[in-house]
């Protein structure tokens, strides 16, 4: 995957440039909203990663001349603006998706892993199979192993937005945004108490688990060694 | 500089000091004007006076010299003319000799034709003033009739002397009068000056003090003063609230730099290292979500609502959150009943009010938990439309939060010393304290005999739309 970082602070885009390349990603920096914008525009990239506040032009500016061009590059927004105010703003203008600084280096990467993802559109997906678990999307049943699963509607949904972003790490903030549309921080391990609940009926009586918890990151639904 | 120097300088620099010698400078040249002119139509008047008799009595001898000859002007003269009496005559003959009249010489001042003031000598060394008018006779003789006004001068001048002095007395009394108006003014306004710099020094209990006569002084003073214990109100809440700030963010960061310090010392191999950077990332996490839930709270204090509230299903909102919550609550043994159907819809932030009804389920799941004897832990929640406005009551058994703490622990953060020991920012209630009042709602906090009922009132419609 190959992302641009437009971001001023210079000890923060080298963070992340070496972070991504560690992660197997090239990443481009521009330290300024001009020089990220004519980057953007050769199209090369699969994920833009843009902070707010920029010098020449600023990041929602950047987002918004991309996006009147038709440039359908996914588009994280870092700010340090956390309310859900300016996160609208910031989805308005034509991000896809808005972190919060400071924030977990694996957070950023499991968001922008997920965006490059999203080129596929999700819609025409009737069905998610990891392993022996399949998930019907147009019958919402899911089986393992061929025996029905009976899931609660937000276990499903849960379920559902793990099996999309299979073999991805997906933080607790994201569930908790996608799953719930909640953008506050829920102070206890909510999050942990409903995916061990999920996990105990999709995986308790199997002998190979599916849903696996990432050490500092969150939670990945794959088939294959844990 | 002298001391009365000293005392006309700042004098000076004084508004009442200033505006008073204004005063009496604008009364004085008025009152010199009036008195100038007085005594300039007095003057007029006298002399005038003197001046018509004069003209007669030359009418007079013109017609006596017309009827008899100079010879008789010369009787006339002699008849007239007493040693010290007020009427003055010099008679001559063609070669400028005198023949009869009361003046020793005809008056230098006086040589032409035109009459006028002059001086004479009645005895040695009596200098007085006189006027007088000539006549030449046709055969060449010539007479001066005068007066003696040497008692209207001395009036005149004893006038002026007078009014001289009065206006210097005036003007004195005047500029000591202000000066003591300014010096009584200015020491008033010298102790508001006083008390205003030592509170700007910092000294915020000083006051500035009162003479009691109820003036427009005092009135300053007082209106000062209930500014003064405005502003000492203000301070000392902001002083609280920097208090509990720096108190919350100042105790896990000292816990950072001990682990990052404890790691370092306590050396160890990579994974010992692993570890220590590990905890520390978990505390600076901590952090930084106590930071954020400030921020919040002081954005939401100093916001407003516009363009962020929807029209939303509240019934459905809260079972969400409760159902959010009911695992973790289910997970600690605790049972968690929702009370609550579909409704009323109410115009809000959305975002916001899930943040506030689940920081009250969160509470409600981390303190309420019954004392061993206490039985099983219950929380319910409910909600309960009122005439213009919706109660969400969020209950438990636990031990509850005490009549006294009860206010305190939704001002602005304060965390009650139960909340510092539990995870989690323990802003939870300023936080709802700060949407309810961004809703123009309130909050309270009951006794729900065992364990705590928290009350969160929202209005049903916005303010300015129901009325």
């Amino acid at each position: 995957m190959r992302v641009l970082v437009i971001e001023d602070d210079r000890e923060t885009a080298q963070f992340l440039q070496k972070s991504l390349k560690e992660s197997g990603h090239a990443a481009d920096l521009a330290g300024d909203g001009e020089t990220g914008l004519s980057l953007a525009e050769t199209g090369v990239y699969d994920v833009l990663i843009v902070d707010r506040m920029l010098p020449k032009l600023d990041g929602l500016s950047v987002v918004k001349t991309l996006r009147t061009g038709g440039l359908r590059t996914p588009v994280l927004i870092l700010s340090a603006l956390g309310d859900v105010d300016d996160r609208v703003k910031g989805l308005r203008a034509g991000g896809d998706d808005y972190l919060t600084k400071p924030y977990a280096y694996t957070e950023l990467l499991a968001r922008i892993e997920a965006l490059s993802r999203r080129a596929v559109p999700e819609e025409q997906v009737t069905k998610y199979v990891v392993g022996d678990l399949v998930l019907d999307r147009l019958s919402h049943r899911v089986t393992r192993g061929g025996e029905q699963i009976i899931l609660q509607p937000r276990e499903y949904r849960l379920l559902e937005y793990l099996m999309k972003n299979a073999g991805q790490v997906v933080t607790r903030t994201m569930l908790l945004e996608n799953v719930w549309d909640y953008h506050f921080d829920p102070q206890t391990n909510v999050i942990d108490v409903h995916v061990s609940r999920l996990r105990s009926k999709i995986d308790k009586n199997f002998e190979k688990p599916l849903l696996h918890t990432v050490r500092g990151a969150g939670y990945m639904v794959r088939d294959g060694a844990g | 500089m002298t001391v009365l120097d000293r005392l006309g300088a700042s004098a000076w620099t004084s508004t009442p000091f200033r505006l008073a010698a204004l005063s009496i400078a604008a009364f004085l040249i008025t009152a010199a004007g009036i008195v100038g002119f007085l005594f300039w139509q007095t003057n007029n008047l006298l002399t005038e006076q003197v001046l018509s008799g004069l003209r007669a009595e030359v009418q007079e001898m013109r017609h006596i010299e017309a009827a008899a000859g100079s010879a008789s002007v010369a009787e006339a003269v002699k008849a007239r003319a007493r040693p010290e009496g007020p009427g003055l005559y010099f008679f001559a003959d063609r070669t400028g000799r005198k023949r009869a009249g009361n003046l020793s010489r005809l008056p230098p001042e006086l040589e032409g034709e035109a009459g006028g003031t002059f001086r004479y000598e009645r005895q040695a060394g009596d200098q007085r003033l006189a006027v007088a008018l000539p006549v030449l006779f046709p055969d060449g003789t010539r007479l001066l009739v005068g007066r003696d006004i040497e008692e209207q001068r001395v009036f005149a001048n004893r006038m002026r002397t007078v009014f001289l002095l009065g206006f210097s007395l005036l003007s004195l009394a005047g500029l000591a009068g202000g000066l003591g108006a300014g010096r009584l003014l200015l020491n008033r306004i010298d102790q508001i000056n006083a008390a205003s710099r030592s509170i700007m020094a910092g000294d915020l209990t000083q006051r500035v003090p009162l003479a009691g006569s109820n003036d427009e002084l005092d009135g300053l003073a007082q209106n000062l003063n209930m500014m003064l214990d405005r502003i000492e109100q203000l301070m000392s809440g902001l002083r609280e609230v920097s208090d509990n700030i720096a108190h919350d963010l100042k105790t896990p960061l000292s816990r950072l730099r001990n682990r990052a310090e404890a790691t370092l010392r306590d050396g160890g191999d990579c994974d010992a290292y692993r570890a220590g950077l590990e905890r520390i990332i978990e505390e600076a996490d901590e952090l930084i979500k106590t930071f954020n839930a400030m921020l919040l709270v002081a954005r939401l204090e100093a916001g407003a609502l516009e363009g962020s509230t929807e029209a939303f299903d509240l019934g459905s909102l809260v079972r969400d959150v409760a159902e959010f919550y009911e695992p973790v609550s289910d997970e600690q043994g605790l049972e968690l009943t929702v009370d609550v159907g579909d409704g009323p819809e109410i115009v809000a932030n959305r975002h916001l009010v899930s943040q506030a009804v689940a920081n009250l389920i969160d509470n409600a799941i981390k303190y309420g938990r019954p004392d061993a004897a206490g039985g099983p832990g219950k929380i319910s929640v409910s909600l309960r439309p009122l005439n213009h406005d919706v109660e969400i009551i969020v209950a438990d058994r636990g031990p509850g939060i005490s009549a006294d703490d009860r206010e305190r622990a939704l001002k602005r953060f304060v965390r009650l010393e139960a909340s510092r020991t539990k995870p989690g920012t323990g802003l939870g209630l300023s936080l709802v304290s700060a949407v309810a009042r961004l809703h123009h709602g309130t909050v309270r906090l009951e006794d729900n005999a065992p364990g705590l009922r928290a009350v969160l009132v929202l209005p049903l419609a916005r303010q300015g739309t129901s009325a």
